[in-house]
């Protein structure tokens, strides 16, 4: 079965990225994280996401287009990347998601993949 | 063929309904992780029976019977679908089937399936309806009834938690060393919910909550089964059978509240005692103590300070601190400070009671306020505990009991 786990990091957590101190840290864990996914031979796809500050939204409302710059939701968890795991069931998907960096601090979700409908 | 006849099949249409309901439910959607086309394939099966067996007579192998028909119902609705995976689902079921020739040698998958039920993804209060309807088959509006919700609602809960199953590919399987303890525990929790919540109040039961009680001692001698040697599923059937002794003795003739020091004893199920006393030695052999064996040991030392006129007042508040160290929730917490007061630490006991969050309603807390301050000598206070627990009763026995003074009891 194919999940996608959602990584929800905090605000502080996206911070590490670009702090001198910290940023050497915060991508060595992903980075292995990362890696032991695709050693395991679980990984389909997956990537980091740009922050929210960069994020454009765009609404079609009786044909005009309504771009706006952000969203900036007051949220606590911010959507900071994902994967997409080919895993057996829940359990071992859970399994992955316990592993990732930022599931103490923030949290990780994860979705069952719609399978396509039958033909 | 005549009634006689008819009516034997019959029966053992309902007999192979009741012993193989859920073991067959189990290994039907261990293989698709599909509940509810499980479900709608034992269906068609039992209603196949019921056509056939009176008139062909009944086969040597229900069962195999039950589940060869099933495994067809599902092929077909699979076959409809025409989805690639499921097809290869079905053929490999079909296959089995001709493993599985030789009566009652169907492996046992009831055990995952309950771990299914109980699985943290699983909404907790839909883990003890599902765990009843599947392994049990009951149907949702007698469980909803003992739940104390609406068919309606409760039905939505079912389909809701079994589609959640299926679509988020929650394994059928045991869960590994690691993290079985945990796992168990959410087994036994929802075990004992279904058993019903009436035996963390102080003062009684409401008699709505025990109509399941039957069944829920027939999951709790399952697991034991099953998992035969865990301590604390021993501790949870020790606990069961203990609080299910004293149940005819617990309502008067009038449905009147008979608080445990007043009980007829003689209306107590003595083996039903001695069992659960079986069940919590052999837990005691493991030397693991937890939750349920904690629990199944108060109700012991209870039962036995009645049949020996002993009081074990000491040993009790040590078993409830130990409880309230495994499962500190409101129900323990409130009874552990009874417990104190009790072996005669009125003071000490408020104290505690005081300290305990959200009780404003919860009928129990001032049930025990009520019995504490009567043993603290402090009588204005005692019956503003007693009108606030009697308003918050839905039972008009409990009512009665805490208006009367009836928790005062004898010793002061």
């Amino acid at each position: 079965m194919h999940y996608m786990l959602l990584f929800n990091e905090t605000t502080e957590e996206l911070g590490k990225r670009t702090d001198p101190t910290k940023a050497d840290a915060y991508w060595g864990g992903w980075t292995a994280y990362m890696q032991a996914i695709a050693q395991s031979g679980a990984m389909v796809s997956g990537n980091g996401l740009q922050p929210p500050d960069v994020s454009t939204t765009i609404r079609v409302e009786n044909g005009n287009r309504h771009v706006v710059d952000g969203p900036f939701a007051d949220t606590k968890e911010i959507l900071g990347g994902y994967v997409i795991l080919d895993v057996v069931d829940l359990d071992a998907a859970l399994e992955w998601a316990a592993r990732a960096p930022c599931v103490s601090a923030g949290s990780v979700e994860i979705r069952p993949v719609l399978p396509p409908p039958a033909a | 063929m005549m009634d006689e006849e008819r009516r034997a099949a019959a029966r053992e249409a309902e007999a192979a309904a009741r012993s193989s309901y859920g073991k067959l439910l189990a290994i039907l959607a261990s293989r698709t992780r599909d509940i509810a086309a499980a479900e709608d394939a034992l269906a068609d099966a039992f209603a196949a029976a019921l056509a056939q067996w009176p008139r062909d007579g009944v086969p040597a192998n229900p069962v195999g019977w039950l589940m060869t028909v099933a495994r067809r119902s599902i092929g077909h609705a699979a076959g409809r679908r025409r989805t690639a995976a499921a097809a290869e689902t079905v053929l490999r079921m079909l296959d089995e089937e001709r493993d599985e020739a030789r009566p009652d040698s169907f492996g046992d998958d009831r055990l995952a399936l309950m771990f299914v039920c109980a699985h943290p993804a699983i909404d907790a209060e839909a883990q003890a309806p599902l765990m009843l309807q599947t392994v049990l088959g009951l149907d949702a509006e007698r469980i909803a009834a003992s739940f104390l919700v609406s068919g309606a609602t409760m039905g939505q809960r079912l389909v809701r938690a079994k589609r959640k199953i299926r679509d988020a590919g929650i394994a059928f399987s045991v869960p590994d060393p690691r993290e079985a303890p945990a796992r168990i525990g959410s087994v036994l929790s929802a075990i004992y919910a279904a058993y019903g919540t009436a035996w963390e109040d102080v003062t009684g039961a409401d008699s709505k909550l025990r109509s399941l009680a039957t069944e829920s001692i027939w999951l709790a001698r399952l697991l034991r089964h099953l998992l035969p040697d865990d301590p604390e599923v021993m501790g949870l059937l020790s606990l069961m059978l203990h609080c299910q002794a004293r149940s005819a003795a617990r309502r008067s003739a009038n449905g009147a509240f008979v608080p445990l020091h007043e009980q007829d004893m003689t209306l107590w199920s003595r083996s039903m005692i001695e069992e659960a006393e079986t069940h919590l030695r052999s837990a005691a052999r493991k030397a693991a103590p937890g939750r349920f064996q904690t629990e199944a040991a108060i109700q012991s030392l209870h039962a036995h300070q009645r049949m020996t006129g002993e009081r074990f007042a000491e040993p009790l508040v040590h078993l409830y601190d130990a409880l309230a160290r495994f499962a500190p929730t409101t129900g323990v917490l409130v009874a552990r400070a009874v417990a104190h007061a009790e072996y005669g630490n009125p003071a000490a006991a408020l104290e505690q009671l005081d300290q305990i969050p959200n009780v404003a309603r919860y009928q129990p807390f001032w049930a025990a306020r009520a019995r504490v301050s009567w043993l603290s000598g402090d009588e204005d206070a005692v019956w503003t505990s007693a009108r606030r627990a009697a308003g918050l009763s839905n039972d008009a026995g409990v009512r009665a009991f805490l208006l009367a003074g009836g928790f005062r009891g004898t010793a002061r």
